[in-house]
């Protein structure tokens, strides 16, 4: 499956639903060969349609799931500037969420079920949000190396056959670059700042490069579904390509930061024209993926608890909206 | 300037953040996802108004406190919040019933304090007083489909309406009076009288009723706090404290 905040959802071991192929509307495969954008109003072949609202739903429940380890030191910031931009971060993720949803309702689905799907454990969310942040410089080290992989993966996106979540991405991707500006920021003072403030980005540092890279899904070759996806429209660039991408991005920014990568094999390769690194070991993904990672309990605990506590709101909602249009109704007669 | 009147400003500004570091708890926990939304919005734009206001009372104190001195090295005792914010607010009608009070509250002060002779104050009300204005709107949307909505939601919402109410009373009392004479304070006896009108008009609007309840004891303008106030400010400012050399 190919997912997209990270594209790091289904263990090989996993069976995601096989789109199916041929059959697809004459019109569909013309809009995809002129590079055309595919709207809800047109004939959409089903595996499509399923296909993108599972990874549509995905991302929306990444954005939403992600609002927590962040969120976990809205209380506790350290400056009431950090404070102030930490809540408007964690507050973009929730918006970024609605859009996406909203992308997904374009297909017919509903938020709701789609809830529901997150909830019960049918549908997945990135797992690097499985990861704790222990330390304020956890704070910095997502906005940089989780921000700005998500970024890596989604600006393709903005290009993607299907209209509305292309249209979404466009949106979420200015937000997240702000975001990764903010993060990149946070680590920068913690790394001229004290020794303890040093090391405390350095840690940071450390636990997250690899997970990030991890977001980008295994490796092509483990990959099976990417293929369908490609040629529809929806990925752009193969998983090893677009963690390249961000590894030749992100070592010159640790240079500017002052901080090492945890990867004694990252260097320049002249004749490739990119950076080598490290072999990424997928076991620690997959365990993560399968439940195993240190926070998924938490996750969904967290995010069953906040739906469940706010049932008596939306039914109140629900009720008073009724009355208001009985009200209306009975006006009117 | 006065002791008094950086006390004055020292104060609102304490209102307004307790009161973010309360609703910043909502975010990632809201009924809905447009309710986290909003709920970080409100909190920022109580949080900006503290960061003004506190910046503003650090430089009529003259001591050169900064607004994160203010927020992060002050202990319990030397807070000057109104109990009504600093109680812990995990329950959603708790949010809006006590949201309801504090901005209707904040709508008329401010209103009242864009007029101020204290030029800084003014701006800060002046800009103040249309984010609280949409504030009392939300505040008043949930409360009026949760009093008005199923049998349960206006239970929940006529006991978190009683629980806020004895709190509401502090809000109303009486400052420095060469303050008010001096044109820099609102006079908190005309702000009381329109601010219980304007929720009393909600709530019964609501199918809520107003509670017949004592005040509790009031003492937050004077460092006389419930046992919450610590432990909030233990989890906001252990971080600052624990690094005293640093800037972050
Ligand atoms: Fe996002
Ligand atoms: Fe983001």
């Amino acid at each position: 499956m190919v997912g997209v905040y990270g594209n790091d959802f289904t263990a090989p071991d996993e069976t995601a639903p096989r789109p199916a192929t041929g059959d697809e509307p004459e019109t569909f495969r013309a809009l995809l060969e002129g590079e055309g954008r595919v709207e809800p109003r047109d004939d959409l072949p089903d595996a499509y349609r399923r296909t993108l609202v599972r990874q549509i739903a995905q991302h929306a429940h990444s954005e939403i799931i992600g609002m927590q380890p962040e969120g976990n030191w809205i209380s506790r910031a350290p400056s009431l500037r950090r404070k102030a931009i930490l809540m408007a971060k964690v507050q973009d993720e929730a918006g970024h969420g609605l859009y996406l949803y909203a992308a997904a309702e374009t297909l017919g689905v509903d938020r709701a079920d789609l809830l529901d799907q997150l909830h019960s454990g049918r549908q997945k969310y990135s797992s690097i949000f499985n990861y704790p942040t222990l330390t304020w410089a956890d704070v910095g080290a997502i906005g940089w190396l989780v921000d700005g992989a998500a970024i890596v993966n989604q600006v393709p996106l903005c290009r993607c056959s299907y209209g509305p979540y292309a249209r979404a991405m466009i949106r979420v991707c200015k937000e997240e670059s702000f975001h990764q500006r903010q993060g990149f920021e946070i680590l920068h003072t913690l790394s001229h700042g004290t020794p303890a403030q040093k090391a405390m980005a350095q840690d940071a540092v450390d636990r997250y490069w690899w997970p990030s890279l991890m977001m980008f899904g295994p490796p092509d070759d483990d990959s099976p579904n990417s293929a369908q996806s490609m040629a529809w429209g929806i990925k752009r660039f193969s998983n090893d390509d677009l963690r390249q991408r961000f590894v030749d991005m992100t070592v010159p920014q640790a240079e500017a930061l002052g901080l090492t990568l945890p990867d004694p094999e990252i260097r320049w390769n002249d004749e490739r024209g990119h950076y080598d690194f490290g072999e990424v070991d997928f076991t620690e993904l997959f365990e993560v993926i399968k439940g195993n990672g240190p926070c998924n309990a938490e996750r969904m605990a967290h995010r069953v608890r906040a739906h469940e506590d706010g049932a008596w709101v939306r039914e109140a909602a629900n009720a008073y909206a009724d009355k208001q249009a009985a009200r209306a109704g009975a006006d009117v007669a | 300037m006065t002791d008094s009147h950086a006390g004055y400003v020292l104060g609102l500004a304490d209102d307004a953040l307790i009161s973010a570091q309360r609703m910043g708890w909502w975010i990632s926990r809201a009924p809905q996802l447009e309710e986290d939304v909003a709920l970080a919005n409100i909190g920022l734009d109580q949080l900006g108004q503290a960061r003004t206001l506190l910046a503003h009372a650090g430089a009529l104190e003259g001591d050169g406190r900064s607004e994160d001195d203010l927020a992060y090295l002050r202990d319990e005792r030397d807070f000057r919040n109104v109990k009504l914010v600093e109680r812990p607010q995990t329950d959603f009608a708790v949010t809006m019933a006590r949201l309801l009070v504090f901005a209707t509250w904040q709508a008329e002060l401010y209103a009242a304090l864009a007029g101020s002779t204290d030029a800084t104050l003014a701006g800060v009300a002046g800009k103040a007083v249309k984010e609280v204005a949409y504030h009392v709107d939300h505040a008043r949307q949930w409360v009026l489909r949760l009093g008005d909505g199923t049998d349960e939601s206006h239970r929940r919402m006529q006991a978190a309406v009683d629980a806020e109410w004895p709190f509401v009373e502090e809000l109303f009392r009486p400052v420095d009076p060469a303050l008010v004479a001096a044109g820099v304070a609102a006079d908190p006896t005309v702000l009381r009288a329109a601010v219980l009108r304007r929720v009393g008009q909600v709530l019964d609007e609501a199918t809520l009723s107003v509670p017949d309840v004592a005040p509790a004891v009031a003492g937050g303008r004077d460092g006389l706090h419930t046992e919450h106030l610590g432990f909030l400010l233990a989890e906001m400012q252990h971080l600052t404290r624990s690094h005293p050399e640093a800037s972050w």
